[in-house]
């Protein structure tokens, strides 16, 4: 069942694996498929019965059915929202897109049981290695499903619960349920109405009152088919005084057709815990990326987003969080990097519903040729608040005349007792500076992701070492491939 | 033994002729001042020849080591030893100087080497200390808010790390106060050597009083109208340029 297809020749340079410090987001490396046979598909095209076969192929309890068939009454109700987002959205056809595809249900607890080409595809993405060095735990989603997840021992004893949303429905249900959906309701934009019909895997993740995972937890995206559309759902909930970090990291090969990909993510931070969730997103330049994510944050409890856009065709995000308790502090830290035929709308919200809650929102956007980059922001404050703080920075780079960066921040604060700081900047690479580079003996390209790398050098020295020196390196790729 | 010669350079920007026929060699150990008024083009002479995009070559050619440079991209050059102090450094935010280096030193070594960081690091502290140049200078983002002297003493600590054949010096005087030229010719004068060739632009005499050259050349117009040792610099400097102009160039 198995010849690989590599969709791109692979006498380009392809990346050492070995070298690779973070699993998975290279797509040099991330550039092929295997050819395979799914055991489970639901076709393609959307219908009831599509919902419905994914539901009974998921053995799932009848609300989660009925919460389903709500959600895609909601996805067909609801518009396209092109009255202000990009009318690239109307080029996605919902009725070529294959909505669930699976070699089974079970993620495997050990690699020796996944199936070879499942197995060699992670392995070509460095991902069991990373595993063994500095991950307390690891998912491997294939597809509709995760082909491989564990936990370590250690980590597990606490109590900590790390499964697929699959798993975690089945058997943590009375969790699962009380916070799912509340986040993020079925109908708050299109594409999480679409989400909520035919979600299958991401994770679900609880970790218990006072419990501090000391590494991280690790969930691997991977999109193998063509046509396919990949709608992980991910809840995370940290009890009293808990901390965890959890990182994702998102590739797909090239194919000529476009890929979907919609995810909601849902994160609870209850009193006093801390959750930092990092994503480097480097799909490929033919997948829509489309996904909500937001956070609620209760007293003194801590969210941080870290959003870094690279790869995709077009992606819409805006990580929130939800200010919810006393003192509560929300972060999103995002870097989006647009290369020609790329649209990286990205921003973020904070929406303070508490006394002396602060939010803090550093954008940096980096847009080459014809790549465009967009920021939004929502900032709320109400009235009622008072020694509410928000900070907010977004900064965008040119590189090349022809791209376009285009900065919407949307801040309402209201009452007097409440402060807000914006600041907002657009550089540009000058011809002067690459040409001052060059000079020293480095290439066009080397020049211009050196520039890159110096934009951004204050937010990603706040990543783990691994995710830094990735994403510089992730950038030198992009650059050096953007000299024409 | 290395050797730069410009045979003949004709540069124009856009439809203007800059550089008009102009020769000069330079070889290893040799320090050649070009001394001119301002928009003679001589900053245009320095830039053409490190391959400054703006800068088009109508005619004529450079040669290193007999080679012609001119089909070759600027990092092209760059490596290949022609190394140019600018005289407006440009600033690149959140770059260290130390990073920075290391990049145009990795940019170097063949495929697959990889810099020895003790190495590199033992290095540019040697350079620092023989520049007397602060340790901490280098974490900073590479001319970011630098003063003017700071802005040239970080291009010479750059022309010591990266050792190349010839040093094309643009105004590296402007812009200092007394303390800040002396400094940085002190720097200049450490890195003489018998491997490097400098060709040093200056508008002012007094650089060359601390830099002394072994050859002056006078620039008019476009082309050099006079030549001679070290005296031709104090012989402009108490007769002007109208000497140049009234008695250098054939009517």
């Amino acid at each position: 069942m198995s010849d690989v297809t590599d969709t791109e020749s692979l006498s380009a340079p392809i990346a050492d694996t070995v070298d690779n410090p973070v699993s998975g987001i290279d797509q040099t490396a991330g550039n092929f498929s295997y050819k395979m046979d799914y055991e489970f598909d639901a076709g393609t095209g959307l219908s009831e019965k599509t919902v419905r076969y994914i539901s009974t192929v998921k053995k799932e309890a009848p609300w989660i059915l009925d919460f389903r068939l709500a959600a895609l009454k909601q996805f067909y109700a609801k518009p396209m929202p092109t009255h202000w987002a990009t009318k690239d959205l109307e080029n996605i056809n919902f009725d070529k897109i294959r909505y669930y595809l699976s070699s089974g249900q079970k993620p495997k607890r050990t690699w020796d049981e996944v199936p070879d080409d499942i197995k060699k595809t992670f392995e070509r993405l460095g991902i069991p290695e990373h595993e063994r060095k500095f991950l307390a735990g690891v998912e491997a989603q294939f597809d509709s499903e995760a082909a491989y997840s564990n936990i370590k021992d250690i980590v597990s004893k606490q109590g900590v619960i790390f499964v697929n949303s699959t798993e975690g429905l089945r058997e943590h249900p009375e969790i699962f349920r009380k916070f799912f959906g509340k986040v993020i309701p079925t109908g708050d934009n299109k594409f999480s109405a679409l989400n909520s019909a035919v979600f299958s895997g991401g994770s679900f993740i609880y970790v218990p009152k006072g419990v501090k995972v000391a590494q991280p937890l690790q969930a691997y995206f991977r999109i193998n088919a063509e046509n396919f559309g990949q709608f992980e759902r991910t809840l995370i909930i940290a009890d009293e005084g808990a901390e965890v970090v959890y990182m994702e990291g998102c590739t797909a090969p090239k194919f000529s057709t476009s890929t979907l990909h919609s995810a909601v993510v849902e994160l609870v931070a209850l009193k006093g815990a801390k959750i930092q969730y990092i994503t480097v997103q480097n799909w490929a330049n033919n997948v829509f990326n489309l996904v909500t994510k937001r956070g609620v944050a209760h007293e003194e409890a801590e969210i941080k987003w870290i959003d870094c856009n690279i790869g995709s065709r077009l992606t819409m995000k805006y990580p929130g969080v939800i200010l919810k308790g006393r003192k509560a502090r929300g972060e999103v830290i995002s870097i989006a990097l647009a290369n020609d035929g790329q649209h990286q709308d990205t921003g973020a919200k904070m929406i303070h519903a508490a006394d002396e809650t602060t939010s803090n929102i550093v954008a940096k956007s980096i847009s080459v040729g014809q790549g465009r980059s967009t920021y939004r922001g929502v900032v709320h404050i109400p009235k009622h608040l008072k020694g509410c703080k928000n900070n907010t920075e977004c900064d965008a780079l040119l590189i090349n005349s022809n791209s376009r960066t285009d900065t919407y921040p949307a801040i309402t604060v209201r009452g007097e007792r409440n402060s807000v700081q914006h600041e907002a900047s657009v550089s540009k690479v000058s011809e002067e500076q690459i040409f001052y580079m060059q000079q020293r003996g480095l290439t066009e390209g080397q020049a211009m992701s050196l520039s890159v790398n110096g934009f951004i050098n204050d937010l990603a020295r706040q990543f783990p070492m691994e995710y830094s020196v990735e994403l510089k390196r992730l950038i030198d790729l992009e650059m050096e491939g953007s000299v024409g | 033994m290395s050797q730069l010669e410009i045979k003949d350079l004709h540069v124009s920007i856009g439809d203007k002729s800059i550089v008009k026929g102009l020769s000069l060699t330079v070889r290893s150990g040799e320090v050649h001042a070009i001394m001119g008024p301002n928009g003679t083009g001589k900053s245009t002479l320095a830039k053409a020849i490190a391959g400054h995009p703006s800068y088009t070559i109508t005619s004529g050619d450079v040669l290193l080591d007999g080679k012609s440079v001119l089909p070759m991209q600027p990092d092209e050059r760059a490596r290949a030893g022609l190394f140019l102090a600018f005289q407006y450094p440009s600033e690149i935010p959140g770059v260290s100087i130390a990073n920075f280096l290391r990049a145009a030193i990795q940019a170097r070594l063949g495929e697959g080497e990889e810099l020895d960081a003790t190495g590199y690091y033992k290095r540019l502290y040697s350079k620092m200390d023989l520049l007397q140049i602060d340790r901490k200078f280098t974490s900073r983002a590479i001319n970011d808010g630098f003063s003017g002297g700071e802005k040239k003493r970080c291009e010479i600590l750059q022309m010591a790390m990266l050792e190349p054949k010839f040093a094309l010096m643009d105004e590296t005087d402007s812009g200092l106060d007394i303390d800040a030229l002396r400094i940085v010719a002190d720097g200049v004068n450490a890195l003489r050597s018998t491997n490097l060739g400098v060709l040093m632009i200056t508008h002012y005499q007094r650089l060359l009083g601390y830099i002394v050259p072994d050859h002056v050349h006078v620039m008019w117009d476009g082309r050099i109208v006079k030549s001679g040792d070290k005296s031709l610099a104090l012989e402009l400097e108490a007769k002007g340029y109208d000497w140049v102009k009234n008695e250098l160039i054939p009517a």
